[in-house]
């Protein structure tokens, strides 16, 4: 059996989080009643012309010099010119041979924790076509302009990534980048961030591609891992038995976990693009970029540089504390208050009780009742002794259902870590008095009793014995 | 008669309270009732509505407010978007197609008190240079009822040579103001590209598309023009110029101006259109001005440009009428593509539907370099040409139309013919020049049309020539018989 290689690129769609459309005043809010969002320029109304919503295309620039990118001096809105209902004008406002952004790279980390860069061919700005609804209505389809109109930015890889698992890391890079920046809000199950992707396999060694086929449509990072492993999986086979890949779009069935032909390449449209003549070039100026630069957020990777730097946190540590904006800040606030000595122990909370709470209850972290005040609380508790790391993991639950603050619940129930030798000597006495057979067994050789004692002993204390005291005490007394 | 009366006159005599709007407005739709069966020059007449707005506009004049367009009709040309009125832009696709909102043009006409009588009959989607590619059917030339107006603005045209307006509106994307103004006898001027909002007006060929007056005279037409021109948000072509004083500009002397003759417009011009032409320039001479010849070697590429350029923009513009949210559908559509083919299908006429094919021809892939692409350098040399030309003169000066109007039915099979009648007003939509046609004479009895071009946004240098012209001379006064 030959040695594949797998080439993927992919379209990403960020819808861009701007109040009206791209060029309409129409409002861009999500969920509202079919049409009532919908202006004459989106319902493509004779005599009416399209006018440019500044805001996305600041936005646009603001992806661009976050990925390093060239952002073009002029642009040029083109017409890609097909039918279909829910496309009212009877063509898509995009860019074609001049998008505003141009050439940038975004960097992802292997699960080797190899860095890997990404070529990013372009961002362009567009608009969505409204949906069409085939349930509900006997006989008939509906057209539902809302979201047509609103804008989007299709973010263009280059074909630089070789396996599935590479293109869900490049896409949540994506994803994190958007949320960071503020231009898409990345809901996939609102459509607001999705993806084409481009597969292909060739012999290992091979310099020219194989003939690739386009899966659309993906919504999330789940499905364009599978939709991906399908498609590979489909190609090699087609081509192991003697097969042949003919270049096509192709849909994913969720359901099935499969990918199958919707056109083939000589099915496809001829787009027949031209310049937008409603629309002038889009002409940027040095002025303009600086002063959507001065308003770029710290980036992703750089946050996480500093959190290495300033915290000695590894690398992995840092890139998921940074992966979020909110994530970031939370972790931050937790370390201010309780030390960047304790950075450490802040980062294990936050990427392990924190994030495993969030993910099992859906809950943002912004939603959190435990807040980052209340975590350093609790830490606090830990780092002086009052509390065990056991113990802290149930006021941590307390907190997450009541709120609150550490100290209340630990005194509320009574978690306080018992310290007091004298108090613990007694127990093990008692313990110990209690087990003679144990006793004879382990001093006859039996180590592994030890472990039976420490048990015992944290039963009748109810977990709140100091670990560290008991062990001492408790070698002490077995002799 | 009152419809003899400039607007200026007009509204000198609404201004000192002789006459009212209403009374205004009923001598000029009873006209249009006398004469549109005859001409049919209106598709839609809004009698009532004009005068309810003629009240409205004596009620602005008695509180003492003044405006030279203050309770002067008009007509506007029915591709510009009128609210609660129809708008079928000539086809049947659109005939039943209600604009739920007025166009810039309207809207600013509307503020400065114009009473609207009608909706001006056109060519379909303003393609043609006849009027007689109308769904409603050809308007008639008053000059000669058994000859075209021009087109696409036709009815605009005829209406105001007949006397039923004082004004009218048009749009002119290959000549659609100009050609008609010529074959009819009336004064017409687009402006430059981006003078006048194209909001609400139906797109053809946006690049193109200038929207325009008809008038009596270069004065009046500057009058008009003052009240349609200034940058619109609403679309983005639209060029944040101020608007200069038009009507001040008129009175300025010529001498000194240079006119620049192109050898192009005189190749192989008939020696009648010669005589006349040579007639007007001896007027300019004795104004002051002088002549300078002038070459753009790339000028005859204009018409097959044209019929790139437009037909491209037009097949993609016109997508929007698929029958599914406003205009003609088919009836029972058995799916999409049934929708889709027959409501196109019966929905447009001969001539759109052959510019459309043209157009998503010349878009096509393996095509596009040839002719798209071409036609856009072919469209950038013109316009170069046109610019240098302007370093050494002031305005260019030409025949408005190789031939006097011709009769109905002469030319509507034959499109190349048909086309080659916009031969000398192209060149000006291509480099988004402003352009005007005026009276100068005729031949065999009919108005033949004196053209004058200026670099961009000098409308007021062309109108200014037009009106001293116009002093001199006494062709714009002249009236069909009958519509007297």
């Amino acid at each position: 059996m030959a040695d594949w290689e797998v080439v993927i690129g992919l379209e990403i769609h960020a819808q861009l989080a701007t109040r009206s459309k791209i060029f309409s005043g129409a409002a861009t809010a999500y969920g509202a009643s079919p049409n009532s969002q919908a202006s004459l320029v989106d319902l493509a109304y004779p005599g009416v012309l399209p006018v440019l919503n500044a805001e996305a295309v600041r936005m646009a620039v603001k992806f661009g010099l976050a990925i390093g990118a060239t952002v073009a001096e002029r642009s040029v809105f083109a017409r890609k010119n097909y039918f279909y209902p829910d496309l009212p004008k009877g063509y898509q406002i995009s860019q074609y041979e001049h998008p505003v952004v141009q050439r940038g790279t975004l960097a992802i980390v292997l699960d080797d924790g190899t860095v890997k860069t990404v070529g990013i061919t372009r961002a362009h700005l567009e608009e969505d076509a409204g949906k069409s609804l085939h349930e509900g209505i006997a006989n008939a389809s509906g057209i539902d302009l809302n979201r047509a109109g609103t804008p989007l930015l299709e973010i263009v890889s280059e074909p630089d990534l070789r396996s599935a698992k590479e293109a869900v890391a490049y896409m949540k890079k994506v994803h994190t980048l958007v949320r960071y920046l503020e231009i898409c809000d990345g809901n996939m199950q609102e459509g607001s961030f999705r993806c084409d992707a481009n597969v292909s396999v060739r012999p290992r060694g091979q310099t020219q591609f194989g003939t690739r086929a386009e899966i659309k449509n993906l919504n999330s990072f789940r499905f364009v891992e599978k939709a991906i492993q399908y498609e590979v999986a489909r190609q090699i086979e087609l081509i192991e038995s003697g097969g042949k890949v003919v270049q096509e779009t192709r849909l994913y069935d969720s359901d099935k976990h499969e990918t199958r032909s919707m056109r083939s390449k000589e099915e496809a449209n001829d787009y027949r693009y031209f310049p937008d003549p409603d629309l002038l070039p889009l002409e940027i100026d040095a002025g303009f970029i600086a002063a959507v630069r001065a308003t770029l957020p710290e980036l992703p990777d750089e946050k996480a540089a500093r959190f290495a730097a300033e915290f000695g946190l590894s690398p992995y540590d840092a890139g998921v504390l940074s992966s979020s904006r909110e994530l970031g800040a939370y972790f931050e606030a937790v370390v201010a208050a309780v030390g960047a000595v304790n950075a450490k122990l802040a980062a294990n909370w936050v990427m392990g009780e924190l994030s495993s709470a969030l993910n099992r209850d859906g809950v943002e972290i912004g939603a959190a009742k435990v807040t980052p005040t209340a975590l350093a609380g609790l830490l606090a508790r830990i780092l002086d002794h009052t509390i065990s790391g056991k113990i802290a993991k149930e006021v941590f639950e307390a907190l997450w259902i009541e709120g609150g603050d550490a100290d209340a619940i630990i005194a509320a129930k009574g978690l306080k870590q018992i310290t007091d030798s004298g108090e613990i000597e007694a127990i093990i006495e008692s313990v110990i008095a209690a087990n003679p057979k144990q006793l004879a067994d382990y001093r006859s050789g039996n180590d592994k009793l030890f472990r039976f004692f420490v048990g015992q002993v944290m039963k009748e204390t109810q977990g709140k014995a100091n670990p560290a005291q008991l062990n001492d005490l408790l070698k002490q007394k077995l002799g | 008669m009152l419809h003899d009366l400039s607007i200026g006159a007009l509204a000198d005599l609404l201004s000192d309270r002789q006459i009212s709007s209403v009374e205004l407005t009923r001598h000029f739709l009873s006209r249009i009732e006398r004469h549109n069966p005859s001409l049919n020059a209106l598709i839609t007449a809004t009698g009532e509505q004009a005068l309810l707005e003629a009240a409205a506009a004596d009620l602005r004049l008695q509180r003492g407010e003044r405006g030279p367009l203050l309770g002067i009709p008009l007509i506007h040309k029915d591709i510009f978007c009128t609210d609660g009125v129809r708008t079928s832009c000539g086809s049947r696709m659109l005939d039943n197609f209600v604009a739920p909102y007025d166009a810039t043009v309207v809207e600013r006409l509307r503020a400065a008190g114009g009473v609207m009588l009608g909706k001006a009959n056109m060519d379909e989607f303003a393609m043609g240079s006849s009027n007689e590619t109308s769904y409603y059917g050809p308007v008639k030339n008053p000059w000669d009822t058994s000859k075209v107006p021009g087109g696409s603005s036709g009815g605009s045209a005829a209406a105001t040579a007949a006397r039923l307006a004082p004004y009218a509106t048009g749009t002119d994307t290959g000549g659609s103001i100009r050609q008609p103004a010529a074959l009819t006898g009336v004064t017409g001027i687009k402006p430059t590209y981006g003078r006048v909002s194209r909001y609400g007006i139906i797109a053809f060929a946006s690049s193109l598309d200038q929207a325009g007056v008809f008038a009596r005279s270069a004065a009046d037409a500057a009058t008009v023009l003052q009240a349609m021109a200034g940058f619109d948000s609403r679309d983005s072509t639209s060029v944040d110029v101020p608007v200069p004083d038009y009507r001040a500009a008129l009175e300025q002397p010529l001498k000194g101006l240079k006119i620049g003759l192109l050898a192009e417009f005189f190749a192989g011009l008939e020696a009648r259109n010669v005589a006349l032409i040579e007639a007007a320039l001896a007027v300019y001479r004795s104004l002051g001005a002088e002549t300078v010849d002038v070459s753009l070697p790339h000028l005859p590429l204009s018409v097959p440009t044209y019929y790139v350029v437009a037909p491209a923009e037009c097949s993609s513009n016109l997508s929007r009428y698929d029958g599914v949210r406003f205009g003609y559908r088919c009836d029972s559509p058995k799916d999409l593509m049934d929708l889709y083919k027959r409501s196109r299908g019966e929905g447009f006429g001969a001539e759109v539907k052959r510019r459309i094919m043209t157009g998503t021809y010349v878009l096509s892939a393996g095509y596009f370099d040839a002719y798209y692409l071409k036609a856009q350098k072919a469209r950038q040399l013109i316009t170069d040409e046109f610019r240098a030309a302007f370093t050494r003169v002031d305005l260019l000066l030409g025949p408005t139309t190789p031939t006097p109007a011709f009769a109905l039915g002469a030319k509507i099979d034959d499109p190349i013919t048909m086309y080659l009648n916009d031969i000398y007003t192209i060149g000006a939509n291509l480099a988004g020049l402003p352009g005007l046609s005026m009276p100068c004479g005729s031949i065999d009895g009919l108005p033949m049309g004196l053209q004058l071009i200026g670099p961009h946004f000098a409308e007021a240098r062309v109108l200014n020539a037009a009106h001293q012209y116009q002093r001199a001379t006494d062709w714009h006064l002249q009236a069909p018989s009958g519509y007297a």
